[in-house]
């Protein structure tokens, strides 16, 4: 008895194939690969950086095979700039970095955010800040992936703990990207992106594939690019359609048009935000080990929940009331969901490779932040099952 | 088509300034358009910030007005996602070779199918005067009150040396020059840069005694010579207009097709 749920995925499963199963051993990086073209990525545009490398590599290969273009940049900024411009003529485009290009793609992704493109920026942690710990695992960026850009925006942004979690939850980044037109960060540490494990690879069809929502609207009629349908969706004409309209970065009207009308830059704003920020709900993806009635509540994410789920299985064998809620989307924060699956815990571990950067978050959406413990690690080595013991040991009273 | 088909009269009026040199450039574009009968749908325009950027919003392209400096990677990615659109991406001097020089000699290399126009008014207009990388020693600009110290770049040299496959100059003075060369510039295979030197009255010639709209179009006339001119034989210092380089080099769409071929193979 391992899992005890998993966390609700709109997407879901569409129906059950009957091919054999393709089953691979492969890093977490390739898993990202294969779920991107999964979704149906067909442009991706990179530059070199460890950890994410690989992803630029097998993309490089595989993409020209299926008529998809890869292309290598002169810097991280045009990589997220092509990005951009790809996604507006009609493709399904990522990139890959990791925390200094995740840096230089900050303004592009803004672009992204207020011209309403939907993209996937996938980064795969090293220690920071600046050069930092280039081969080495830590989840310092996720602040960065909610505000490294300026200005008041929203964005999400999904994480994993197993190769085949990688897989999954690629291809629901695309899903959200389009669905919502927004960028979506795939927020991957060192540690996931190139540890092996099995991955099987499902069938085309088993799970959705969310394509673009294109408009009906015939040519010579006035279509409004920004004007949202009552369900808050876009539906787009690409970049050599028949329809031709603006895009900016600048606040914009529903034409596209630059404006300073402050009503218009109101309406802009809000709709930016509330359209991510009212579906947190609907949003929220996450993996729940042994938490009905769990006296002691850890939640973690990409590799830190592997280590906290080590030490969750070996405690219940113990007749210990522990559990593990591994979160994968990070962004908007799920506080609903924390608040419902801590309501009888007596204390929350929030495991992470940072200074306590989702345990803020934590401490905001409980009814008890005094009981919210961080238990982290910072000098490049895993957070590891020992380390998590200790300290909840030293909380519970039982000493070091 | 009538050249108004060509503009979306609905957010004129423009938000340049009086005597801008950049209306003379977006003239002389529609005529380009006009004359070779480009379809609409087929065109679309990327820039990035400053006066110049805003042209993308006055043309009935598909239009993307990006950020600054970061038009030409835009362009790159949206070029390579549909290579049957012409792409035309005007810049100003500052945002092609300050902030986005790196986009630009990469482009130049790469020999991407852009029409690449920078128009060259010296200064940043937008944010109210400062120097650019195109100002030159000598310039009074509001971040250079004691003189500018910088040297400048000779654009034209510059995508030379980065690769491009055509590189042109005019200035706003030889308005048909301008159509002429952006006629040249569009039926390149590769990517061409067309620079134009512009006047802005309102910043440049203001700080540097230029004088009016009038007096800057006359420098351009009196200072600029056509390549292989005996005017410019007598007098080497004048500014060389006319065509650099205009040759066939293997174009990066058209590569990368060969390429999805090899990984089919």
């Amino acid at each position: 008895m391992k899992a005890a749920g998993t966390g609700k995925s709109p997407g879901g499963r569409a129906k059950k194939a009957s091919a054999a199963p393709d089953v691979r051993f492969v890093q977490g990086n390739e898993a990202c690969v294969q779920g991107a073209l999964y979704a149906g990525l067909n442009f991706f545009a990179g530059y070199p950086i460890t950890p994410s490398t690989e992803i630029a590599e097998h993309l490089a290969e595989l993409l020209p095979r299926k008529d998809g273009v890869f292309i290598q940049m002169e810097d991280e900024i045009g990589s997220m700039c092509a990005v951009c411009g790809a996604a507006l003529a009609g493709a399904k485009a990522m990139t890959a970095t990791s925390g200094p290009g995740f840096s230089l793609k900050q303004e592009a992704i803004g672009y992204a955010c207020m011209a309403e493109i939907p993209c996937v920026i996938v980064n795969v942690q090293r220690g920071g800040p600046s050069t930092g710990l280039p081969t080495k695992v830590a989840q310092g960026d996720v602040m960065q992936t909610r505000w490294g850009t300026h200005g008041d925006h929203s964005i999400v942004v999904l994480t994993a703990s197993s190769v085949q979690d990688i897989f999954e939850i690629t291809v629901e980044g695309f899903n959200i990207s389009e669905i919502y037109r927004t960028p979506v960060v795939l927020l991957f540490d060192e540690v996931v992106g190139h540890m092996r494990e099995r991955l099987i690879v499902p069938p085309q069809g088993e799970l959705s594939v969310v394509d673009r929502l294109y408009t009906e609207v015939k040519a010579g009629v006035n279509y409004h690019p920004y004007l949202p349908r009552e369900d808050g969706r876009l539906p787009v004409s690409d970049f050599g359609g028949v329809h031709r309209y603006n895009v900016t970065g600048l606040f914009h009207d529903i034409f596209g048009f630059p404006t300073e009308n402050p009503d218009q830059v109101n309406k802009l704003i809000h709709h930016l935000v509330d359209k991510i920020e009212n579906r947190a709900h609907l949003l929220a993806r996450w993996k729940e080990y042994h938490l009905e009635d769990a006296e002691h509540i850890i939640i973690s994410y990409g590799a830190s929940a592997r280590s906290a789920r080590h030490l969750v299985e070996g405690r219940r064998s113990k007749g210990d009331r522990i559990g593990l809620l591994d979160l994968q989307t990070l962004w908007p924060f799920p506080a609903q969901l924390i608040r419902e699956k801590t309501a009888h815990a007596k204390n929350v571990f929030v495991v992470e490779m940072n200074m306590g950067q989702i345990t803020t978050q934590v401490k905001q959406a409980v009814v008890t932040p005094n009981r919210v413990f961080l238990v982290n690690r910072m000098d490049g080595m895993l957070v590891t099952p020992t380390d998590i013991g200790t300290v909840m040991r030293t909380v519970e009273g039982r000493g070091f | 088509m009538a050249l108004k088909n060509y503009i979306r009269e609905r957010f004129f009026p423009h938000i340049w300034c009086p005597g801008c040199g950049h209306g003379i450039v977006l003239n002389a574009l529609l005529h380009t358009a006009d004359t070779l009968g480009l379809e609409r749908s087929s065109l679309c325009m990327v820039s990035g910030i400053g006066c110049s950027a805003r042209i993308s919003g006055y043309v009935d392209f598909h239009s993307m007005h990006t950020m600054h400096g970061r038009a030409l990677a835009c362009a790159t990615g949206l070029k390579l996602a549909r290579p049957s659109l012409n792409v035309f991406v005007p810049m100003g001097d500052g945002d092609a070779t300050a902030i986005g020089g790196n986009h630009f000699i990469h482009a130049c290399r790469r020999n991407i199918d852009l029409t690449a126009i920078v128009l060259n008014n010296r200064i940043y207009g937008m944010t109210g005067g400062q120097f650019s990388p195109l100002s030159g020693r000598g310039i009074v600009a509001t971040t250079a009150p004691y003189k500018n110290i910088d040297e400048p770049f000779d654009i034209v040299n510059l995508a030379l040396g980065a690769g491009a496959t055509f590189v042109a100059r005019t200035t706003a003075f030889h308005v048909r020059e301008i159509a002429s060369l952006l006629k040249q510039a569009v039926q390149h295979k590769g990517i061409s840069v067309l620079e134009v030197l512009v006047q802005c009255p309102t910043y440049f010639g203001r700080k540097n005694k230029e004088g009016g709209a009038v007096e800057m179009m006359e420098l351009y006339r009196d200072h600029t010579a056509p390549l292989g001119s005996a005017k410019l034989a007598e007098n080497p210092s004048l500014i060389p207009r006319g065509v650099f380089r205009s040759e066939e080099r293997p174009e990066y769409c058209e590569e990368y097709a060969k390429v999805i071929a090899r990984a089919k193979e």
